[in-house]
């Protein structure tokens, strides 16, 4: 099927509009990272601050250059792969990225898996049998669960799982991961934490958006024409209603990037969010900056992507 | 003028709630009460150390027992609420104000104006909420008025799209065209034309964005990063007394139940709008 050449313009629209935003982003992730109090030369020395000594060292690095010539050769360095070097432990960023946006990625790549089939299925079935018990039972769960503090939803797994159930160990590493089952129990309870308030996100505004399209008058026509609600639902609402799922799909698994930060403390993971903390509060600028791009880039991505598959799915969109 | 003379109460405007908003609001208005009387009716001074046992159970003298210090956790919880709706109510105030005002004259304005600030203000919630919070806090260390500008500045972009997107609709309309024709200056428009026709949907989702940044503000607390002891908001109180879980004290539930009560009857109050309110402009 040839999708007109006005579709793919469309799409190529979207990729420019990200990678400007992209440029954006980066300029204000470095100047806000400038902003940061504390002058990193003299952090670095700590007690042999001495004015020459912090003059020598500031040459050194480079930062006595005009803001705007850094932020150039950063973006430079960026663009090629070169991620520059963490001031505290003189060790490549990327070296000390790598690991820990791989423990990230994992995560977030299960808590996916597990999450997205369900949380449609649900909001799907919420909205195919509107007021029913299963709809209300769904409702309010899912506004429990959005209303309540994530460190509460962790922790309340901790008490079921680890305390009363004994099933889980209550920290996931630490724990020497030898076999599948090994892994499976160190991955259980952060996946189960984030499964729930995830998913919660998800259903509500699968849900939403289904029950707008049904309540188009298209879809009452297929109603009156005879189909059943499955068919109403699934075949005549849902391709219609696949541009704000993705949307909500999106912006709930930006989340599993950055906004983890409370699974890993109380976890004890060693993920990207919980590096970019104790960046800042070493002052170790170019690991921050990588930090918030990585943060900026999945969730640029995921929100492009889901536009994309708005434009493919919705002829409306791409006239 | 006539706004003060003529209190819009629910009943004379013809605004009925069902009994799931009532409960919402009635669940408001204790903890604002709480908020306001707080320090004459705690039994004991937040900061004293009362009970000789630490994570003391529920009793006729302690009613929800005590925390890691032998605090008194009732007494802790009611100082607790000054600290979180206090900061939650001032930040979601700052938060929507800026964004409505700017999305307002974005919507009005129009062109590059709104483009670039729109995609400013996009870029800048790619960043997650709670992740900006602690940095700035890790940062520029915790007081309460840092806490309160970062959570608003948090929050302020979603409040900007919201207000945008419903103040561009109303702007469309004859009688904003009309007032154009009339002559009337750019303050009158936003002011008198535009903002009473978005307000009932911006009202509403002033309550939700309220429980958000309830929760991102227990967050950071229960991080060690927002308020600082001895005080304590209810995140503060649940990081504190944490080690009495695998114990079960009653010195962790309560706070946590004390946000979850506030955070789901807004949540509640705010679902059981009337529609009128709700969606006023469209």
């Amino acid at each position: 099927m040839l999708r007109s050449a006005t579709t793919w313009i469309l799409v190529g629209q979207r990729l420019g509009i990200a990678l400007i935003t992209l440029l954006i982003v980066s300029f204000a992730v470095f100047f806000a990272t400038e902003l940061l109090p504390g002058d990193v030369a003299e952090i670095l020395l700590g007690q042999a601050a001495t004015p020459e000594a912090v003059a020598g060292l500031r040459t050194a690095m480079g930062l006595d250059e005009p803001a705007i010539w850094r932020f150039l050769s950063w973006l430079g360095g960026l663009a090629t792969g070169d991620l520059g070097m963490s001031y505290v432990n003189k060790m490549a960023v990327a070296d000390l990225l790598s690991g820990r946006l791989m423990n990230t990625l994992r995560l977030a790549g299960i808590v996916t898996l597990v999450c997205v089939p369900v949380a449609l299925a649900l909001g799907i079935a919420a909205a195919m049998w509107r007021g029913s018990w299963l709809d209300r039972l769904v409702s309010v769960l899912t506004i429990s669960v959005i209303s309540v503090p994530e460190f509460m939803v962790a922790t309340l797994a901790v008490l079921v799982f680890a305390v009363w159930l004994d099933w889980l160990p209550a920290l996931s590493f630490g724990v020497d991961v030898d076999s599948l089952g090994d892994m499976l129990r160190a991955y259980a309870m952060p996946v189960i934490s984030l499964s729930f308030v995830v998913s919660a996100q998800m259903i509500r505004m699968t849900r939403a958006a289904v029950i707008e399209t049904i309540n188009t008058p298209y879809v009452e026509m297929a109603l009156l024409k005879g189909a059943s609600r499955t068919r109403m639902v699934l075949r005549h609402a849902l391709p219609n209603a696949l541009g704000p799922i993705a949307n909500a799909v999106a912006l709930s698994l930006s989340y599993l990037v950055g906004g983890v930060i409370i699974v890993e403390t109380v976890f004890n993971y060693p993920g990207v969010a919980k590096l970019m903390v104790d960046a800042v509060s070493t002052r170790d600028l170019p690991l921050i900056q990588s930090c918030a791009m990585i943060f900026c880039i999945s969730y640029l991505a995921l929100i492009t992507l889901a536009d994309m598959i708005a434009i493919l799915s919705n002829p409306r969109l791409r006239r | 003028m006539s706004l003060a003379l003529r209190l819009p109460t629910p009943a004379r405007l013809g605004y009925s709630f069902n009994w799931a908003g009532r409960i919402g609001l009635a669940v408001i208005l204790f903890w604002a009460a709480i908020a306001i009387i707080g320090p004459w009716i705690a039994p004991y001074p937040p900061g004293d150390m009362v009970d000789f046992d630490y994570f003391g159970p529920m009793s006729s003298q302690f009613w929800m027992g005590s925390d890691y210090l032998g605090r008194d956790i009732l007494s802790r919880i009611i100082m607790g609420t000054r600290y979180t709706t206090g900061i939650a109510l001032a930040a979601v105030i700052l938060a929507c104000a800026g964004g409505v005002l700017l999305g307002m004259i974005a919507a009005v304005v129009g062109g590059w104006f709104d483009t670039l600030l729109s995609r400013f203000l996009d870029a800048f919630n790619g960043i997650p909420h709670l992740l900006f919070g602690l940095v700035v806090v890790a940062a520029v260390g915790s007081s309460i008025p840092i806490l309160i500008v970062t959570l608003a500045a948090m929050y302020l972009p979603g409040s900007y799209r919201f207000a945008r997107a419903l103040a561009v609709n109303v702007n469309t309309m004859d009688f904003v065209t009309v007032a154009r024709a009339r002559g009337e200056g750019f303050g009158h428009i936003i002011l008198r034309e535009i903002f009473p026709n978005i307000l009932g949907p911006v009202l509403a989702d002033l309550g939700l964005r309220f429980v958000f940044i309830v929760l991102v503000l227990s967050g950071l607390s229960f991080l060690g990063l927002g308020v600082q002891p001895p005080n304590a908001d209810w995140g503060a109180l649940v990081r504190e007394n944490i080690e009495g879980l695998s114990l079960g004290a009653p010195a962790v539930i309560f706070p946590s139940i004390a946000i979850a009560s506030l955070t789901i009857s807004v949540n509640m109050f705010i679902d059981n709008l009337p529609t009128r309110i709700r969606d006023r402009s469209e």
